[in-house]
């Protein structure tokens, strides 16, 4: 049982997600940018984006330096977050945040929470939910204060 | 002349009987996710032995009340193990006087006591205090205050690549606008044991006094101030096998009489009126407040159980452990140790390539193995080795090798799910 958890939170996605992860890098003309960072363990996050009509995200990036699940989430969220209007980006988070604590995500669209179901196996271990949920933070900050 | 010291030294390891230790601490016998517990976090806190947990109990149902206070029965029989209880930490420091030995709530405390009482009000802008970069954030934050504050500036000196203090470097930065040197006597992560006398007696040259953290090192190695001739030498009870809440600075008597108060209420006053006020002498005028009454008995039976021990033998079976592990890990090629000062304490902090110490400890953890991760409260630390943070194992009197064995099996394992 210890090894499914441990391999569940590990699973190949997520492995893969902070080895080879997706939208890495500097946003040139970036509108928004903010820089997340957990003092406990020293994750660091800076999401840059590029907001379009009512918020959109016309365009997003992260540079970072973690574990493998707080890169992994950054990672996942660009990928997911691109393209996406306000509203849905704010439905996506609250969905996220539900699925890593192990509450009702039901809210989710099906296809989103079958991509985020993968992060899922977090809400078994309380001490890392932090590293999953800094880049979402991270962005919210963004939209909310860091106009460039 | 080499011989008869190795006979002598394994005779000595023969004579600390881990197990026996081991059956002290009941804790040690519980399982976590169905594995046994392996603790490897002693460098953070340690567990405690029966007889400490027992005597506070003990204390607290036959003895307690607050102290220096009531002329009642219970109250003078409080007061009495509280007293008791500063003559048995000058017993362990080798203190010449008990009134040299001022109880805080732990290290941070009393670090922070030095810098408020003793040296902000020599402060003038531009001078110095000299730290190293392996300091604790305890032996930072507190100097920080003054730079911040009071204009000082701070030297750091460095370590050189295995961890080790260089001498010469330290006593290079000692100027005449030195105000103090605050050095650990252990790091906390490179596990560096520090030259403190050697150290002193340099600054002393100087005319500079020098705090020592002992937090680490008072658990390992055994103290003597006035051997040392330290100025300022600072405990934790939580690392001695003993209470969180309670520690203790030692500082000469001279120093002592010379600090202005630093927390201000019951206790710590001679006589208070609308308009004026006169203090207790020391310790009791850096003591305001009722103290942590039982964990201060509790402190001291750690302390008495600590030197019932053979010091010198449960540090050498600590050593032993970190030979053993140190010898373990040279066979990953992606495992890169932090810290291989020679005469090191029993600390073993390393990167793994290609795995983050956050992911490490978490399948350690479920392996039953409890390592500390992240960057130890010393990120200046961090900074010099060009990482954000490090696994470590600490070993404590408690350990053994398959506690080694224990940690190694869980890298092979972390490798095959991580990398």
């Amino acid at each position: 049982m210890t090894d499914s958890a441990l391999r569940e939170l590990y699973q190949e996605v997520i492995l893969d997600h902070s080895r080879h992860p997706r939208h890495y890098g500097a946003l040139d003309g970036a509108s928004h940018k903010a820089e997340g960072y957990n003092p406990l363990c020293g994750d660091r996050v800076t999401v840059y984006l590029k907001l379009g009509d009512d918020n959109r995200v016309a365009d997003i990036k992260f540079e970072g330096k973690g574990c493998a699940i707080s890169q992994a989430s950054a990672s996942m969220m660009t990928d997911m977050l691109k393209g996406r209007t306000a509203a849905e980006a704010d439905r996506l988070m609250k969905g996220f945040l539900h699925l890593v604590k192990g509450e009702d995500a039901s809210d989710l669209p099906e296809d989103d929470r079958e991509r985020l179901e993968v992060m899922g196996g977090i809400s078994e271990f309380p001490m890392r939910v932090k590293c999953a949920t800094l880049a979402w933070h991270t962005y919210r900050n963004a939209v909310e204060e860091g106009a460039t | 002349m080499t011989a008869p010291l190795l006979n002598q030294k394994a005779k000595i390891s023969a004579s600390f009987d881990a197990e026996a230790a081991r059956a002290d601490f009941a804790i040690l016998s519980r399982q976590v996710y169905g594995k046994k517990l392996v603790y490897l976090d002693s460098g953070a806190s340690a567990q405690k032995p029966r007889v400490v947990l027992d005597t506070m109990r003990d204390f607290a149902q036959s003895e307690y009340a607050n102290v220096h206070r009531g002329v009642h029965f219970l109250s003078a029989a409080a007061t009495d193990r509280y007293e008791a209880a500063r003559r048995t930490v000058q017993k362990f420091l080798n203190a010449a006087r008990e009134d040299e030995i001022v109880f805080t709530k732990g290290g941070t405390e009393a670090i922070n006591l030095v810098s408020y009482s003793y040296l902000s009000p020599l402060i003038q802008p531009g001078d110095e205090i000299v730290l190293t970069v392996m300091e604790h954030h305890s032996n930072i934050v507190p100097w920080h205050f003054l730079r911040e504050r009071q204009g000082a500036v701070l030297k750091w000196v460095d370590v050189r690549d295995d961890g080790s203090l260089d001498i010469e470097a330290l006593d290079a930065a000692i100027t005449a606008k030195t105000k103090l040197v605050a050095v650990t006597h252990m790091s906390n992560v490179l596990g560096t044991i520090t030259p403190l006398k050697e150290i002193v007696a340099r600054a002393h040259a100087k005319g500079v006094p020098v705090l020592a953290d002992g937090c680490q090192g008072a658990v390992h190695e055994t103290v003597d101030v006035q051997a040392l001739d330290i100025d300022f030498y600072a405990i934790t009870g939580h690392k001695l096998y003993g209470p969180t809440g309670i520690g203790a600075l030692y500082a000469k008597r001279a120093h002592l009489k010379a600090m202005r108060p630093f927390n201000g209420g019951g206790e710590m006053i001679r006589e208070v009126m609308k308009d004026r006020i006169t203090y207790a002498d020391a310790p009791a005028r850096f003591e305001a407040g009722t103290p942590p009454i039982i964990e201060t008995v509790g402190l001291a039976t750690a302390l008495d159980y600590l030197m019932a021990l053979d010091r010198k033998a449960a540090a050498a079976h600590e050593h032993d452990l970190l030979t053993y592990a140190r010898e373990q890990v040279k066979q990953f090629n992606w495992l890169r140790v932090i810290g291989d000062a020679p005469g090191k304490g029993a600390i073993l902090s390393f990167e793994a390539e290609g795995m983050h110490a956050h992911d490490l400890a978490t399948i350690l953890d479920r392996e039953g193995v409890a390592v500390r991760a992240g960057h130890h409260c010393a990120q200046v630390l961090m900074e010099r080795f060009g990482v954000t943070s490090t696994s470590r194992a600490s070993f404590a009197l408690y350990n053994i090798r398959a506690d080694v064995d224990a940690l190694i099996s869980g890298l092979h394992k972390a490798r095959g799910i991580l990398t």
